[in-house]
């Protein structure tokens, strides 16, 4: 009888992170960036659950909570960013970008 | 044998709507490839005995930061496909090689040791619960300082959006 164990879910993390990094390094749409960034902190909330089922301690289950709060916010800032950098040149591709330098 | 198939299927749609997410052409098939993984990772919380985490991530990432993507989407229109000219040169060559090496090592890693982690500490005989009263108690008690550090984090995010987002006009900017 094969259980179901903690290494399991450590490796369906990375193989999700490694899927979010993939796509942060390919895709050139500053959406699609996003997106993969959400994948990747996933990943990491995966790990913290586990973790926190693994030593039977509710922390992980609570930094959670932040890593949500903290996606939410950059997820906001982000999108407005975006949204005001199309108005200006009709675009969300990254290769665009080199206005915004200083 | 169901402990299996609860841990395998909400594993191939986690990976397959990650998939969705890097590959589609479309930006609302990736929308949706990623309200796919989040909605599975839910599943995946359950049977880690994270009710409360389970049901937090379907209202804030599959039903808030979602609409606002599909929002974004729906303003700025369906964009143009990547251009594959380089601005960078030699750029998807070094990408290329970065992404080998590091395929190179997690399978050196696996076919080494297999699925086994060897983690440092043993499976806890604890069974932790994550019910709402449980997180609760804990976070505003030796957690309350970091609580009251992001409330303050998310009224900057909301301040900061609000003053990108809006328009001045000339008459009414101070400079």
């Amino acid at each position: 009888m094969i259980e179901v164990t903690s290494d399991w879910y450590l490796t369906l993390s990375a193989i999700l992170f490694s899927i979010g990094f993939l796509g942060m390094m390919f895709r050139k749409n500053a959406l699609i960036m996003f997106m993969c960034i959400e994948l990747m902190l996933n990943a990491v909330n995966l790990t913290f659950i586990t973790a926190s089922r693994h030593l039977g301690l509710i922390d992980g289950q609570i930094a959670v909570f932040f890593v949500l709060v903290v996606a939410a916010a950059e997820v906001v800032v982000g999108l407005a960013i975006i949204v005001s950098i199309f108005k200006k040149q009709e675009s969300a591709s990254v290769d665009m970008l080199s206005s915004s330098k200083g | 044998m169901t402990e299996i198939l609860l841990f395998a299927i909400p594993a191939l749609l986690i990976i397959l709507g990650a998939l969705i997410v890097v590959f589609a052409k479309n930006p609302v098939h990736n929308a949706m490839g990623l309200v796919l993984t989040l909605t599975s990772l839910a599943i995946v919380y359950i049977t880690l005995n994270a009710t409360f985490v389970a049901m937090v991530q379907m209202l804030v990432y599959a039903g808030a930061v979602m609409t606002l993507f599909l929002f974004v989407i729906m303003m700025i229109g369906v964009d143009k496909p990547d251009q594959s000219k380089e601005s960078i040169k030699g750029q998807s060559l070094l990408i290329s090689g970065t992404l080998i090496i590091l395929v190179a090592i997690v399978l050196f890693v696996i076919l080494e040791n297999g699925l086994n982690w060897d983690l440092f500490f043993p499976e806890s005989e604890n069974i932790i619960d994550g019910t709402p009263s449980l997180i609760a108690g804990v976070m505003f008690t030796s957690w309350v300082l970091p609580f009251e550090i992001i409330s303050i984090l998310l009224i900057v995010a909301t301040t900061a959006a609000l003053a990108l987002a809006y328009e001045f006009k000339k008459s009414d900017s101070n400079d």
